[in-house]
């Protein structure tokens, strides 16, 4: 017993020092679980309060891009509007299952930090449970997706980006094929992520766009990503190609939250078919 | 007391600096210098070993939070306080006796150079190695660690500089 605490006090220096750093290394492992990820994250009230307060007077020095942004935007939406006019002219049921069956609800928000210089990024938004928000669900911007929510608490959300090595993300060719593939990034640019697992037979030429597959229960379908800019041809069945993205990551700030309404009954279905 | 409420303004002077500035720089899409350390550098040398240890792990912690970093700055910034005493020991060749008149300034800059650039590259390494957290880019890693302690010991020296010139 008197060895033991001898021990102790001969050493109580170095065991401080490596008892702070196994807090450390816990904390670390456990932020790069997805589902652990609770305790040190920016979405808590100090820091999302710390963080929302700098971006407010960082805000007006970007105001004429959002509104040139805005505008755009607006244009595209208007033209949408002005098609469907025209097929609710023609057929009035349209109108009703539009009503009815809707399946997303989007909610507005605004980023008040942004992380892309890491290996592992993410985001904090200004929005929590308070305005409906909750886990998994899809962040987007009108020119292309940004991520994916994970952690909350009533006013602030933490958002892991697509540029972080843990995303995954089904994406596909836009136009009359379907082949798809999984949207992962490598660490490396901001400005570029990865498609693997891409069947080989599908026709890829540089330039085609890429866009979200709708067949996960988080992104809508077709929500633009980006154009394929290299495309690496190996010998296997798979072609791994890089897709330069719309968005530019370092300056983004309004985003949309997307709740995808029947998450929930994909969701049993597809548990149930797996017992 | 006034030397407690001088390091911790300077604590919190450095965090804000760290959060709120020097983490947004990117220069080059990338690269940003992490100058919280120079809370390690600066602090006086002491016999009782524990409150930098604690206050470093405290400093470390909380930059984790503002950046989403998990523990890594925690982890790297508690090495390099623990290894302090060592450099001092190699370059200073200081005993614990001299500790209470140590100081930073009065020493000459060719050891100050190699005492702070050991320092800061071992940080950095820890860092970045961490931070991708994998063995398959370690010339990523290296690259990282070379572009930004180079930054961070730009802005430390030019911090020093202009605060002895207004003394």
């Amino acid at each position: 017993m008197q060895q033991i605490i001898y021990f102790f006090q001969k050493f109580k220096y170095f065991l401080f020092f490596l008892f702070l750093e196994f807090i450390a290394l816990t904390l670390t492992f456990n932020n790069l679980n997805f589902h652990k990820s609770k305790f040190v994250n920016s979405a808590n009230g100090i820091t999302g309060t710390f963080y929302a307060t700098f971006s407010n007077y960082k805000d007006y020095m970007s105001l004429r891009a959002k509104n040139q942004s805005l505008q755009e935007e607006n244009t595209i939406l208007k033209n949408d509007l002005e098609k469907n006019r025209l097929v609710f002219s023609k057929d009035t049921t349209v109108v009703d299952s539009i009503k009815y069956h809707q399946k997303y609800t989007y909610t507005q928000a605004k980023i008040i930090n942004n992380n892309y210089s890491n290996p592992y990024n993410f985001l904090t938004i200004n929005r929590g449970q308070n305005k409906g928000i909750s886990k998994e669900m899809a962040v987007i911007n009108s020119k292309g997706i940004i991520g994916i929510t994970e952690n909350l608490t009533n006013n602030y959300a933490r958002v892991q980006s697509i540029l972080n090595k843990n995303s995954n993300i089904n994406a596909r060719l836009k136009g009359n094929t379907a082949y798809f593939g999984t949207l992962k990034w490598n660490g490396i640019d901001y400005n570029t992520v990865q498609l693997h697992d891409i069947p080989r037979q599908a026709p890829l030429k540089l330039g085609d766009t890429i866009e979200t597959g709708g067949k996960s229960t988080i992104f809508p379908e077709g929500i633009p990503i980006g154009v394929v800019s290299k495309i690496n041809k190996r010998n296997t069945a798979n072609s791994n190609i890089d897709v330069t993205l719309f968005n530019d990551m370092s300056n983004l700030e309004h985003v949309y939250v997307v709740k995808n309404l029947h998450k929930q009954e994909i969701q049993s279905l597809e548990n149930f078919s797996n017992e | 007391m006034n030397k407690i409420l001088s390091q911790g303004l300077f604590f919190l002077f450095l965090l804000c600096l760290q959060v709120f500035i020097l983490n947004n720089i990117n220069f080059l899409g990338y690269i940003n210098p992490y100058l919280y350390i120079a809370f390690i550098f600066l602090y006086p040398l002491e016999e009782n070993k524990f409150p930098l240890l604690f206050l470093s792990f405290i400093l470390g912690i909380s930059i984790d939070f503002f950046s989403d970093s998990g523990g890594i700055h925690a982890f790297s910034t508690i090495l390099i306080a623990y290894t302090r005493l060592f450099f001092v020991r190699v370059y200073f060749r200081k005993i614990p006796s001299d500790y209470p008149f140590f100081k930073l300034k009065s020493e000459s800059i060719g050891k100050v150079f190699n005492y702070v650039v050991t320092l800061t590259l071992i940080h950095h390494f820890i860092y970045f190695s961490f931070a991708s957290f994998s063995f398959q880019n370690l010339s990523i890693v290296l690259l990282n660690t070379l572009y930004s302690g180079t930054f961070t010991l730009i802005l430390f020296f030019l911090g020093t500089y202009i605060f002895k010139k207004s003394k």
